[in-house]
């Protein structure tokens, strides 16, 4: 049998976010694999509770921090910290985190301080002498084939990669108590305040319906007519990474790798040619509408329907024709 | 205030990527290259940072000769000086490239004194694994956060905001000197100015040769390296063809059908 493989669960409005159940569906075939047990760090408030709901996730221990010194507000050094004093206590063979903005810091300032390798986002690993894993680059357009030789294997989940999986009748997990000792420095960046979101307008990130907008508006002013029609059908605008450079609209509103992903039900892609950078924000989409003048721009190749033309014709024409329709 | 920023070299894919025939980098051959995005907006900070309250700029870079552009790129912006970390051209791990950087700034430290501040893209572009800033700072013992989209400077700290998980923003206080990993919308970064091409052009870039990842500072020290590339390969997609709705604003009709098909449109 082999170390433990140690999955760093983020805690998300009382209970273990999505990214994180995933990791442990990863975590639960590596474990096999290696002839080992999926243990769990958790830490906050609702650590313990959390923790023991773990079972069927195939967690046999959970590991809880819950003081106030370290789990009060999240501290990223001190949070890795305490995710490598766990896996050197257990002798763990790998920690896995999920990829997401926490995660990923969590688990880069562990391997920070255990100097020990850190392959990000990936997809698929085997262990062995060395270990070989897959992994994202360019946020999932590229893969690259890796080995990683380490005592401890270190790794990030990429987001919806694997599917989560729950085992009915498998026990609670164990819950016990860890208090490590962290030093006064490593608490020094912590949240000490927030503010809350804006009221009132649709977030992009939860829309229905996004209306996106590209070099071929042509202008701040035009988007006016993206706006009119996302009004219509109560969605929401957005822009590739040309339109927020050209501040034409803010960064908040860019969908792409350096923006939001989005997964509405439709995305309407107006005037964008479909570069790399914005189709990994929005091929979540549910179903892609392309509206472009140029037939063959690349944004073509991932559209499932496509209207030929000039957006400045076609937007309006589709605003009049939901208001003829809505009466 | 005392800046450096850390940039790194990628290539400008646009539509679609090619690999090389041995899979082991992108073909270039038809692309030009850039600063990683979230790292221009490190680099437009830095030299407001500067405008506004005094002291001095740096950019660093580790990779190949060409990297220069990027960090001519940079001083045609405002950067002051330039420090290019010279590799033979291979590819760098996060391990190496952090005990590398760690290295030179300890030594820019000795020779020029001390960064308050040194700003990271929060991941590269091309290869992202999010980590190298954070591994620089543990190693030269800073406080640092992630994923930062607003700095203010205040006296002896620099109080940073990144979007919260759900939604609204959280913020933390780091006592000067400082590490921070930035995100693109930190700022709208200003384009080059002419005479600012024409200055970068002329300045001094100073080069140390670093050769590989595997007779860097990390590997001689004995830790361990990696990940280490096998080789690169792209996603399988499922390519269907678009169906063609129509032209112009003919096709106005069928887009509504469309939506009302799935339910969309509210009726």
């Amino acid at each position: 049998m082999s170390g433990p493989v140690v999955v760093y669960v983020e805690l998300a409005g009382g209970e273990a976010d999505r990214v994180s159940l995933e990791t442990l569906a990863f975590a639960r075939v590596l474990a096999v694999a290696l002839d080992a047990d999926v243990e769990a760090l958790l830490i906050g408030g609702d650590a313990a509770a959390v923790g023991a709901g773990l079972g069927p996730q195939g967690v046999t221990t959970a590991h809880v921090v819950t003081g106030a010194d370290l789990a009060g507000t999240f501290a990223p050094g001190g949070w890795g910290a305490a995710l490598a004093a766990l896996a050197t206590a257990r002798g763990a063979s790998a920690v896995v985190g999920p990829g997401t903005d926490r995660g990923s810091e969590v688990v880069a300032h562990a391997a920070a301080r255990l100097g020990l390798p850190l392959a990000a986002n990936v997809l698929a690993a085997t262990p062995g002498d060395p270990w070989r894993l897959t992994r994202q680059r360019w946020a999932g357009s590229l893969l690259e084939d890796a080995t990683l030789e380490a005592p401890i294997r270190l790794l990030t989940m990429a987001p919806h990669a694997v599917a989560i999986e729950e085992r009915s009748g498998a026990p609670a997990a164990t819950v016990v108590p860890f208090a490590p000792q962290i030093s006064a420095g490593d608490l020094v960046v912590r949240v000490t305040g927030r503010e809350a979101p804006a009221a009132g307008s649709i977030a992009l990130g939860d829309a229905k319906v996004v209306i996106g907008g590209g070099r071929g508006v042509g202008s701040a002013a035009a988007f006016a007519e993206l706006e009119e029609l996302a009004g219509l059908l109560g969605g929401a605008v957005g822009g590739s990474r040309v339109v927020t450079s050209l501040g034409w609209r803010p960064h908040s509103d860019q969908i792409g790798q350096t923006g939001l992903r989005i997964a509405p039900d439709i995305y309407i892609a107006c005037g964008i040619s479909g570069a790399i950078q914005h189709i990994v924000g929005c091929k979540s989409a549910k179903r892609i509408l392309a509206i472009n003048s140029d037939a063959e721009s690349p944004i073509m190749s991932v559209a499932d329907y496509a209207v030929i033309g000039d957006l400045h014709a076609v937007v309006p024409a589709i605003s009049a024709e939901l208001r003829r329709r809505q009466g | 205030m005392n800046v450096l920023v850390c940039v790194k070299r990628v290539p400008q894919t646009g539509g679609r990527i090619v690999l090389t025939a041995d899979g082991q980098d992108i073909d270039t051959k038809f692309l030009g290259f850039t600063i990683s995005p979230h790292e221009e907006c490190g680099v437009e900070e830095a030299v407001r940072i500067v405008e506004a309250g005094g002291g001095s700029s740096a950019v660093l870079t580790l990779g190949p000769a060409a990297a220069e552009d990027q960090l001519r790129d940079a001083m045609a912006l405002g950067i002051e000086r330039a420090i290019l970390l010279e590799t033979d051209g291979t590819e760098w791990d996060p391990v190496s490239t952090a005990a590398a950087i760690t290295a030179a700034i300890r030594d820019q430290e000795a020779a020029h004194g001390a960064f308050d501040l040194v700003l990271f893209g929060n991941e590269s572009a091309d290869s992202g694994g999010f980590q190298v800033g954070i591994r620089v700072a543990v190693a030269l013992v800073r406080p640092v956060v992630s994923g930062i989209k607003g700095l203010t400077i205040g006296s002896g700290s620099v109080t940073a905001r990144r979007e919260a998980v759900g939604g609204g923003w959280e913020t933390y206080e780091l006592p000067l000197p400082a590490v921070v990993g930035v995100k693109e919308g930190l700022n709208l970064p200003r384009y080059p100015s002419v005479p600012g091409r024409l200055r970068a052009k002329k300045k001094e870039i100073e080069r140390i040769p670093v050769g590989a990842a595997t007779s860097g500072p990390a590997a001689a020290s004995g830790t361990p390296i990696g990940p280490s590339k096998v080789v690169l390969r792209l996603p399988q997609e499922q390519r269907s063809e678009a169906e063609i709705l129509g032209r112009g604003a003919e096709a106005a009709p069928a887009v509504v059908d469309l939506l009302e098909r799935i339910g969309v449109t509210g009726r």
